[in-house]
């Protein structure tokens, strides 16, 4: 057990470039950029379709699509392709993140109550305005929980950049294979799993703060109004959603 | 909205939908400015296909819609939708936003300040009849009725001259839809919109509308004729099963009451009844319920009372349901401030509903 920890706890190994906030640091570096690239493709895209409700047969191409590509066959094609570059490294790990984020913004603005569009719509609400004031901050739940999801997949899998020579944590175990140094890739393995953990609590918090007090479970709630899940969360911890039911049975 | 220009006018107006389905056909109408219009009629005979098309929701195949003189298809649909309140059935509040900023969205869409716009939510509220401590409330932490009343505020907000309701009351119990009727009925009182109001009930029909347009399946207009002209001479069989068999008791919702009223010698509490039904009143002559049998009346023998008739305000339903509801036999009138004015009898009602047919 102590042989397991020993390269983690040895405080040799916690200093300099190749030490491990260092390497805590690239792979964040890797994880984040490819979350942006993800979120930038994935975020419009499936407002665009939730809001307009055409082409929904896309979103499940694509995520299906995405997630059956095996990553480090694309990794290694993109390389041969682009060269040993940082963009491909970026866009192997983009494409897992496309697929949760895709989902979850489609589902978060697709499911958004009707009648709330049909409301804001008929107050005289530009399309635009009604995607950003109402669909996007009503679907935020969903797609911060799609976030989460493609934030624990990218970072899981960002150790594939050390594969091709890249930093991040993925080189101790790496590293530690190519000199059977076991307790250096337990340490890789375990940094992968605690850094996940820790931005994911980070992005629970997040979402606490931006997500309207209205769209959160809990609290007083009249008899009126039920929570529902919509099926398609990929998060279903916390990411309820109340829809008032119009069905009026209000003693 | 001086009374005299009719602001919503429909002229041939078609709505064929895309799988060809014919929601309204060939509609000519005008809403008249400043009362309430309902539409009623079966489901999917297009009443709301209609409504939707006044703020150009639903764009018509054939024909114009023009409010206040100008077609609804000129210049950029949410331009024509700030200058007309909306209000559909299921509320459609935002639920992110707290109720304030619910009703405040339209005022803040045509770019008033944020304090401005949100005084004027408050202002609303208490027009509708909705406590302050709601303001910073989410819509799930409402009940349905409390979500339909700020649905109608938010609709006010920005004091459009139209208002348009799509069955905005059908969702909630009976009880309340009836004080949400009343609520609108002294809004309107006070504010004088132009309303357009979609049901399927002719009662809330008949009881809201100035005028009542029923539609008839396949979007056609069956009668288009202020309440108490449909309950008394239905266009034809179909308006006359859809008003129903007590349309003859509904009518006389629209006869104003010439009834003479009987004398009634009432007691105090505390004084002796002289036997059979006595009505008891308070110190101010307001009645209070029926004591029967002879000997002085205490409070606790008091039976509750009918319904009353208000003699100034009053119809001869009213009158009638004075008379049938009370327990003597003998129904109460009162006047304006609901002091006792005198005793109905039923039959005094019956005479006076045939002398008003035989002068109709
Ligand atoms: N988008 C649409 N596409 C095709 N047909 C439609 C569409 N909207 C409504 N219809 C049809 O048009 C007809 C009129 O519909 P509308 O909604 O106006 O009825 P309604 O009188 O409001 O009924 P309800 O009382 O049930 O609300 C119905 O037959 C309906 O099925
Ligand atoms: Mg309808």
């Amino acid at each position: 057990m102590s042989l397991l920890f020993s390269y983690l706890f040895d405080a040799a190994h916690w200093s300099g470039p190749t030490g491990i906030p260092a390497r805590i640091g690239e792979h964040l570096f890797y994880s984040v950029l490819a979350l942006a690239l993800g979120a930038v493709v994935a975020v419009p895209l499936g407002a665009l379709i939730g809001h307009t409700r055409r082409g929904g047969f896309l979103v499940v191409g694509i995520a299906n699509g995405m997630r059956a590509l095996p990553e480090l066959g694309l990794l290694t094609l993109l390389v041969l392709l682009m060269g040993i570059d940082l963009l491909p490294v970026t866009i192997a790990l983009a494409v897992l993140a496309v697929p949760p984020l895709l989902a979850g913004t489609y589902s978060g603005v697709r499911n958004v109550d009707q009648g709330a569009v049909d409301a804001a719509r008929g107050m005289g609400m530009r399309e635009w305005q009604i995607l950003f004031k109402v669909e996007i901050p009503n679907a935020l739940p969903l797609i911060l929980g799609g976030l989460r999801a493609s934030a624990l997949q990218v970072i899981a899998t960002a150790a594939v950049a050390a594969y091709v020579s890249f930093g991040g944590l993925g080189r101790f175990l790496i590293d530690g294979l190519k000199s059977l140094d076991y307790s250096q890739m337990a340490a890789g393995a375990i940094l992968v799993a605690l850094l996940a953990l820790a931005v994911e609590g980070l992005l629970a918090l997040v979402q606490r703060a931006v997500v309207s007090p209205g769209l959160r479970g809990g609290g007083r709630r009249s008899p009126t109004a039920e929570i529902t899940t919509p099926d398609s969360s990929p998060d279903s911890t916390d990411t309820t959603t109340a829809t008032p039911e119009p069905a009026g049975a209000t003693p | 909205m001086d009374g005299g220009i009719d602001v919503i006018e429909f002229r041939s107006v078609t709505k064929r939908f895309a799988d060809g389905t014919v929601a309204v056909d060939g509609l000519d109408l005008v809403v008249e400015s400043g009362k309430i219009t309902v539409f009623v009629g079966p489901s999917g005979c297009g009443k709301t296909t209609s409504l939707r098309m006044i703020n150009r929701m639903i764009e018509p195949t054939e024909g114009t819609i023009t409010v206040d003189g100008r077609d609804v298809m000129a210049g950029h649909p949410a331009d024509l939708r700030r200058g007309i309140g909306y209000v559909i059935q299921q509320a459609g509040l935002f639920p992110h936003k707290t109720i304030r900023d619910n009703i405040a969205t339209v005022p803040l869409l045509l770019g008033w300040s944020k304090p401005k716009a949100r005084a004027r939510a408050e202002e609303l509220m208490q027009t509708v009849g909705l406590g302050p401590e709601m303001a910073g409330r989410y819509p799930a932490q409402l009940s349905g009725g409390q979500q339909q009343r700020v649905g109608v505020a938010r609709a006010l907000a920005a004091d459009p001259p139209v208002l348009l309701m799509d069955e905005p009351f059908s969702a909630v119990d009976p009880v309340v839809r009836e004080s949400l009727q009343d609520e609108l009925l002294r809004l309107q009182g006070e504010l004088g919109k132009t309303i357009v109001f979609v049901t399927h009930d002719i009662d809330e029909a008949v009881k809201l509308g100035d005028k009542v347009a029923v539609f008839r399946t396949g979007g056609h207009l069956a009668q288009y004729a202020e309440p108490a002209e449909l309950l008394a001479r239905p266009a034809d069989d179909f308006v006359d099963g859809f008003v129903g068999r007590d349309r003859g008791y509904r009518t006389l919702g629209f006869l104003s009451d010439e009834v003479p009223l009987g004398t009634i010698t009432p007691v105090h509490v505390g004084e002796s009844a002289t036997g059979g039904w006595t009505l008891v009143v308070d110190e101010e002559d307001k009645p209070l319920g029926w004591v029967t049998g002879a000997g002085p009346v205490a409070e606790a023998d008091v039976l509750p009372g009918g319904t009353l008739h208000p003699v100034a305000s009053g119809s001869l339903r009213s009158a009638l349901d004075a008379a049938l509801s009370s327990p003597s036999g003998q129904g109460v009138a009162v006047d304006d401030e609901g002091r006792l004015a005198g005793s109905i009898s039923a039959d005094a009602v019956l005479a006076a509903l045939a002398a008003a047919r035989e002068a109709a």
